[in-house]
């Protein structure tokens, strides 16, 4: 499937904990930082909200990557929700890599507040690891409307 | 608010900062054609009076229902439009934003691209706006009193402030005596105010102020709670010594079988104290501190035949068998004003400051210079680790006044090798003030000023630093790059950058302008209260310009330097702002609460139990309801205590527990929005 096409851009979504990753977003765009445009974001009160299958269901939906960013491990906002998203993150990492699930795609990082140029480099190393290992197209299935 | 979803959608221009670069006109007509959507339209600043006038209006004549705003990011805005809709009569919840400035057209040049984006960007807003549901908001009565996290000036102030508005005040301070760094300065910059002189009454004040409760030598151990209702436990050390009895007479240091032996923190180093202490005469409160690291009958177990001090102590108040005391309380709101640390010098070992006596930090300079410092106002070559003789026989020569003192300023500010990019804000002023206190108590020392640049920006902070000019103080601009000795003197080498010219300048005595940085135990705090840290470190505050005494956490205020640095008045209006602000929740009384808390359907929840494991807040448990003449157990939420993290909503099994307006079909449709090609 991989068809190394270079004009490929991926389309990816990512999930971010309100308090630590969206602001660092928020300041990356307010510090007039530029980044590549292809990840779109969700915005989570906690990256511990993210259920796993939320990251399926975006494959599944014809995302070609998933980013989850939350705060960095012991700054939480709530205490433990990244420490959840950290441990569901690895052990669905594992199952998405027994189904054939190239590592690349599915992401995780944290990016604090004050981490605008963190952000960019989250972005571009997402981006560039998603284009590298071409479109999804293993869990296409089919539309709902919701 | 049931029935068929009416959704209007709003796209800012916000001037040029979205539509520069996104096409706003191709993503109303995009936004025209998704479902649900009544209305779409642009404006120049949706924030604006008449850009609100244009929902409320729509809300009216269309009876919208629910509202998509496209500008910037939630985090800025998102009170606002809730207010706005909430005006015109629908529920607050009813609101979702696009956030197409901070993550759009800020960060992506490409015009194409970013209009494809913040199309995108909306239609996963207007998919969920379908999907949104309308939340009560929440009342909870606000304890009427405050912590306050530190006793330094900042700490003082805003102690004061909230007690005299007729709250309940708990200061908490770690060391034994409030007063904080402003305690150990000599004059103060530009107007040279004796700094005792104005802070003493303050500390007096706040010791004897009938709302405020002090508690020194004590750290705070345990938070838990929310805005309103925090719970709080606080551990007063023991200073072994019965704070009712002890006089401050001070006997009890004279006994001390090792006084002057251990450099005196409030002294930097610079005096000397034994193991049973007062920090310094105006200490407030005057009770006496047994220091358990050194005493020798806390380390050793045996000191003579029984401790002098307890001996010397008339009024008995020495006592070894005290123990630390834990005290809980309720507090509505919490300001920190934990202050700061002043920069390690010996950080940058080209200046050799622990190897040369002579080398000093501006802090021990100011001791020094202090009338009631270790040096009675004197200043004078130092001799370090010296004991001081005891015998009389032996004669000292009294030590000499410096002929040239020279000051290095940015130590340990604007330097990227030590990792503090920013600028302390106050050293090249308190430099320039101690500049003038050494042609105040040396007269004939020649005094020189190593520079990057001069920032004297403040009130009358320029005509300082002229006057000091005028008083003959020689300004260089040039870095150091070393400091080495020769004969009985230090040499400074550096390079005047105006000419060009390497030179090799020989003083006496070198004092760094060292900067302020966040204190080192910055972590206990952060893990008590989650509070978030700039770049540099020092604690964030809510919005840099708008909230710049709030925190992310709602009831937690910042003060002073543990924000970022700060001079006396900074600190002291920042603290007053603090003050007025967390006095916002107490006196009205009541608080809102997060109103998207996790809720159970019961119908379905199986009881298994695994969220009330994974909640943070211990707000959920496992209640014994009636399912068709079946006990059965399910879980249920206690919504003063959930804190609307959604961390039970992704591992429930059965998808039972949902977490408000981030519920499983509110998010899916988004990933949808945002995942199809």
């Amino acid at each position: 499937m991989a068809e190394k096409n270079e004009d490929f851009e991926p389309n990816i979504v990512a999930f971010l904990c309100n308090w630590c990753s969206y602001a660092g977003a928020d300041l990356a765009g307010t510090s007039r930082i530029q980044y590549p445009s292809n990840v779109r974001v969700i915005r989570v009160m906690c990256s511990g909200r993210v259920n796993p299958l939320f990251v399926m269901n975006a494959l599944q939906q014809g995302a070609d990557g998933v980013l989850i960013s939350g705060c960095h491990p012991g700054d939480c906002h709530y205490m433990q929700g990244n420490y959840y998203a950290r441990r569901r993150f690895n052990l669905m990492r594992n199952f998405l890599e027994y189904l054939g699930v190239e590592p690349a795609r599915v992401r995780m990082s944290w990016v604090s507040a004050s981490e605008g140029a963190k952000w960019k480099e989250v972005i571009e190393e997402v981006t560039n690891g998603v284009k590298e290992v071409g479109p999804m197209d293993q869990f296409k299935r089919r539309q709902l409307n919701w | 608010m049931n029935g068929k979803p009416k959704i209007g959608v709003y796209i800012c221009h916000c001037g040029t900062n979205i539509a520069g670069t996104v096409n706003v006109e191709e993503v109303v007509q995009f936004a025209q054609t998704l479902p649900d959507v009544v209305v779409a339209r642009n404006y120049s600043y949706m924030c604006s009076d008449p850009g609100q006038a244009l929902i409320t209006d729509d809300i009216e004549k269309m009876g919208l229902n629910r509202v998509v705003v496209s500008a910037c990011s939630p985090r800025m805005h998102e009170p606002t439009f809730r207010k706005t809709i909430l005006g015109a009569g629908i529920n607050p919840y009813f609101l979702e934003m696009a956030n197409i400035r901070e993550q759009c057209s800020w960060v992506h040049e490409d015009p194409i691209a970013a209009t494809e984006k913040a199309k995108r960007v909306v239609e996963a807003a207007v998919v969920k706006a379908r999907r949104l549901e309308a939340l009560d908001v929440k009342e909870v009565d606000v304890e009427p009193s405050c912590l306050i996290i530190g006793a330094g000036i900042a700490g003082i102030q805003a102690a004061l402030d909230i007690a005299d508005a007729g709250f309940k005040v708990y200061l908490v301070e770690k060391s034994p005596t409030v007063g904080g760094h402003m305690a150990q300065l000599d004059k103060t910059f530009p107007t040279l105010d004796c700094s005792a002189c104005i802070l003493t009454p303050k500390m007096v004040d706040v010791a004897n102020h009938p709302n405020i409760e002090l508690m020194t030598y004590s750290e705070v151990e345990e938070i838990g709670g929310y805005i309103g209702n925090f719970d709080i436990k606080v551990r007063k050390k023991t200073r072994y010594v019965d704070m009712d009895k002890c006089t401050g007479c001070g006997d009890c240091a004279e006994a001390c079988r090792m006084a002057g032996r251990f450099p005196n923190e409030f002294d930097e180093g610079i005096g000397m104290r034994g193991c049973i202490y007062l920090p310094f005469p105006q200490a407030v409160p005057a009770k006496y501190t047994v220091d358990k690291d050194t005493c020798l009958f806390l380390t050793k177990g045996k000191c003579g035949e029984s401790p002098k001090c307890k001996d010397a102590c008339q009024a008995g108040a020495v006592n070894f068998d005290l123990e630390d005391e834990i005290v809980e309380f309720k507090v509505g709101t919490i300001i920190v004003a934990t202050g700061f640390d002043i920069f390690d010098a010996k950080l940058k070992p080209e200046y050799a400051y622990g190897v040369y006596d002579n080398v000093l930090t501006a802090l021990e300079f100011e001791r020094m210079v202090n009338a009631s410092g270790p040096t009675g106002g004197k200043v004078i070559m130092l001799e370090r680790g010296k004991k001081k003789k005891k015998k009389e026989s032996e004669e000292v020569e009294p030590p000499r006044a410096p002929d040239s003192v020279t000051f290095i300023q940015c130590v340990g500010s604007r330097d990227k090798s030590v990792g503090n990019e920013y600028c302390s804000r106050v050293c090249c002023m308190y430099t320039a003030k101690l500049a003038h206190l050494v042609r105040d108590k040396a007269p004939d020392a020649e005094v020189t000023i190593f520079y990057m640049d001069v920032r004297a920006f403040g009130k009358g902070f320029e005509e300082f630093y002229d006057r000091v000019r005028r008083e003959g103080v020689k300004y260089i601009r040039g870095n150091p790059s070393e400091i080495y000795r020769k004969g009985d003197k230090l040499i400074v080498r550096a390079e005047d950058t105006l000419t060009s010219t390497p030179l090799e300048h020989e003083t006496d005595m070198v004092v760094l302008s060292v900067g302020l940085c966040p204190r080192s135990d910055n972590r206990e705090i952060i893990d008590l209260l989650k509070l978030s840290q700039s770049s540099d470190l020092f604690y964030m505050e809510a919005h840099p310009k708008l909230r710049p005494v709030d925190t992310a956490s709602d009831g937690v205020y910042l003060a002073g330097v543990c924000q970022g640095p700060k001079d006396i008045p900074d600190a002291v209006a920042q603290a007053k702002g603090a003050a007025s602000a967390a006095m916002i929740p107490m006196a009205s009384g009541r608080v809102k609460v997060e109103a998207q808390t996790s809720v159970v359907d019961e119908a379905t929840c199986r009881g298994c139990g695994f969220c009330v494991e994974l909640c943070p807040y211990t707000a959920i448990e496992l209640v014994e309801v009636n399912r068709m003449g079946w006990p059965v157990k399910v879980a249920r939420v206690n919504e003063a205590l959930c804190k609307g993290c959604g961390a039970c909503a992704a591992a429930c099994l059965s998808g039972s527990i949902q977490q408000r307006s981030f519920k499983d079909w509110q998010l899916l449709p988004q990933i949808q929005a945002l995942g199809v090609k």
